[in-house]
């Protein structure tokens, strides 16, 4: 099985006549997601590479007879995100990826909580989406189809990652050493995202495809001493291990400067690599300093444990 | 964005909470001529956007008008923690009875505003939380339904004020935490707010932090306090050649993304990476193997060839960078071939040969076969997703290591 999707789901793409949107569009169409609709306001009556385009979410609702569709990927400009992601959550959509990046925290807060009210799941913002291998992907994530297929084989491992390039770069890792992914999700490198680690790991627990979780992470915030909370808390059957990138940013002369992504700044003593690899490996969660070591590391922790 | 004290009381102040009759001063003479309608002690304040004034005697308390323009000349000149004043503010000395802390700040986890106050204010609200911890009032709020008076007044009452004094504090608070939410703020503070002797009360001193991501619906604030967009954001630093450099090409392109850094860096591998965690891991990769970078950088987003060829040269042109290492975590938009031509280009056109100068290509993607063929033309080592990020470092690192002086 896997997580959030499945070869069933259906989807809309908010935003769908941008560069970017249509892209995505033809890659996720190629690998075989089921896209129902999408929406631009003002360009009713188009289409994009066969996908009819409409102004409203209600109106795809309506020309898929009512059945709301399961997703949305949200891909407009930072200033109407909101409005549009306020839009599906209205409309009854559950699951909401968000790539659109610089996004105001205030914004992603209130989208967060309208979410949170209606049983809606954000993913994102500023994430590539996700993808069950051989089965569906949401968003642009691993890019063309082919490329998708390249690096991300099914097989039983977990993916959570604050960069959706690096999503790949491990997937593709894991494929080729054998292990495979079960479900990759690529979760957004803002400071306020949707969905984090413990947030998601609940659902890898009742898949039973997964057996391990591989996680990415980078210094800024605490979604990591989240994840060791939820982790002591928690008797999971799930080993985890997990690649913290930016180290370097511990040095006295990278204080307060940030890199990479939004989310990414070192603001507080607990923020820093230092501090949560300390924490995730006092949670049990080995951290280990090369990408190449993360199937070995996996492996050894499926052995552990059986 | 952060802001100078007289602009964070200047915000303050337009959302209706009381601040005290100060004054913004460039030269002493104006200082002086504040000191002289305020008419009576005044505390002279440097405007630095950096903490530990007070100890670096950037705050100085004077008695007549002579005085304030004395001290506010000898401040002017004074350096703190490398950032020189923009000027001086000019503060009626406050006969102040008590001192409280009230702030705003974001809380990634509960993904909701924090609302913090303290009847222990005038120091660092983080020792307060550690020592007193009873004398901290901690409430998150909602960023979707209006804030309420109350949940200010809750926040204030679990630090165990009572009386007068919460009547008193709750609309204070309470505007702050709305200026919290419709300012952008990632940060709003008044400490210490202030009673004094008369019982009203006022800021004496506030902290404010804009988010980056705010400031284009935010305009009509920052044009309110004169800030024009030709101050950025205030970093931490002032931006170096090279970092200002690369931000130039960047903006003569639309197509794809660019970013470099160098403040901190010193080395003599030159670094041409991507994406966003791609950069943060082969930057650990580089140093993990022995390597010094000599520079941070980001490309993404499908660059042209020209935006490629401009990062390069800029880092080839850094004082000290013998070779470049060019590497990306598996690519699906950013064109492989690109890149390559590219990096290729900036040798050339700097009278350098491709082959000895890039030490690495490591960029396993999209177009990798048409990349591939360019770079073997021109003698360029390079490798596909087989070799890992850290190989690759390693690979770039012993050439450098290599390499004769």
């Amino acid at each position: 099985m896997s997580i959030l999707i499945d070869e069933n789901t259906t989807f809309i793409v908010q935003g769908i006549t941008g560069r970017e949107a249509v892209n995505l569009t033809r890659e996720c169409l190629d690998y075989g997601s089921k896209i129902v609709g999408g929406v631009t306001p003002g360009r009713k009556g188009r289409d994009v590479h066969g996908v009819p385009v409409f102004d409203t979410v209600e109106q795809v609702v309506e020309h898929n007879g009512g059945r709301v569709p399961d997703g949305s990927v949200v891909t407009v400009p930072p200033a109407f995100t909101k409005d549009a992601v306020m839009e599906a959550i209205a409309a009854g959509i559950g699951l909401i990826v968000i790539v659109t990046e610089r996004i105001p925290r205030g914004d992603v807060a209130q989208m967060v909580e309208a979410a949170d009210a209606r049983g809606a799941r954000i993913i994102g913002p500023n994430c590539l989406g996700l993808v069950v291998p051989g089965v569906a992907k949401m968003g642009g994530i691993g890019g063309p189809a082919k490329n998708t297929e390249q690096a991300y084989q099914a097989g039983n491992v977990g993916v959570m990652s604050r960069s959706g390039g690096m999503t790949t770069e491990i997937s593709s890792t894991l494929t080729a050493a054998g292990l495979g992914v079960s479900t990759a999700i690529s979760i957004g490198g803002d400071a306020i995202i949707g969905s984090t680690y413990a947030e998601l790991m609940p659902l890898f627990e009742a898949d039973e495809q997964t057996e391990a979780i591989v996680i990415y992470t980078e210094p800024g915030g605490r979604m990591e001493a989240q994840l060791a909370e939820w982790v002591a808390e928690n008797d999971s059957r799930l080993p985890i291990v997990a690649f913290m990138a930016g180290r370097f940013m511990d040095d006295e002369e990278m204080k307060g400067m940030s890199f990479g992504h939004a989310g990414t700044i070192v603001e507080g003593k607990e923020d820093t690599a230092t501090e949560k690899i300390a924490r995730l490996e006092a949670a049990g969660i080995p951290v280990v300093e090369r990408i190449d070591a993360i199937p070995d590391a996996v492996r050894e922790k499926l052995g552990a444990a059986a | 964005m952060r802001f100078y004290e007289y602009e964070s009381r200047a915000i303050v102040r337009d959302a209706g909470i009381p601040v005290t009759d100060y004054g913004f001063a460039r030269t002493a003479e104006e200082a002086r001529e504040i000191a002289e309608r305020i008419g009576g002690p005044t505390v002279i304040k440097s405007q630095v956007l950096t903490g530990g004034r007070m100890k670096a005697g950037g705050v100085q308390f004077a008695d007549t008008p002579d005085e304030a323009a004395e001290h506010a000349e000898a401040i002017l000149s004074l350096e703190i923690n490398g950032h020189m004043p923009r000027g001086v503010l000019v503060d009626p000395r406050a006969q102040v009875k008590q001192e409280y802390y009230a702030g705003v700040v974001w809380d990634g986890t509960a993904k909701r505003p924090l609302l913090l106050f303290s009847d222990m204010g005038g120091i660092d609200i983080e020792q307060v939380a550690e020592e007193h911890p009873d004398h901290v009032g901690r409430r998150h709020f909602s960023n979707l339904l209006p804030f309420s008076d109350f949940q200010a007044k809750q926040a204030i009452a679990d630090a165990g004020v009572t009386g007068g004094a919460l009547g008193r504090l709750t609309p204070i608070v309470a505007r702050l935490a709305r200026l919290f939410r419709d300012r952008d703020m990632t940060l709003a503070e008044i400490n210490p707010l202030a009673q004094l002797e008369d019982g009203t009360f006022v800021a004496l001193d506030a902290h404010m932090e804009m988010e980056n991501e705010g400031m284009p619906r935010q305009k009509a604030v920052l044009a309110k306090l004169g800030i024009d967009e030709s101050e950025g954001t205030r970093e931490g630093h002032e931006p170096s050649e090279f970092e200002a450099a690369v931000k130039a090409i960047d903006s003569a392109d639309h197509r794809g993304v660019i970013q470099g850094k160098d403040t901190g860096f010193h080395g003599n591998l030159g670094l041409v990476i991507g994406a966003g965690g791609g950069s943060l891991t082969l930057t650990d990769a580089v140093r993990s193997q022995g390597g010094s970078p000599a520079n941070y950088s980001e490309i993404g987003g499908n660059p042209s060839v020209a935006k490629a060829c401009g990062l390069a040269k800029q880092v080839l042109q850094k004082d000290g960078v013998e070779k470049i290492a060019v590497m990306m975590s598996i690519v699906s938009n950013t064109r492989v071939d690109i890149v390559a031509r590219g990096v290729i280009k900036a040798c050339l056109e700097l009278g350098k040969d491709p082959g000895e100068t890039i030490a690495i290509f490591r960029i396993p993607g999209a177009w990798e076969e048409e990349g591939f063929k360019i770079l073997d033309r021109y003698g360029v080592e390079y490798c596909d997703r087989s070799v890992s990020m850290h190989e690759a470092a390693r690979r770039a690192v012993a050439k450098i290591q290599g390499a004769p002086a």
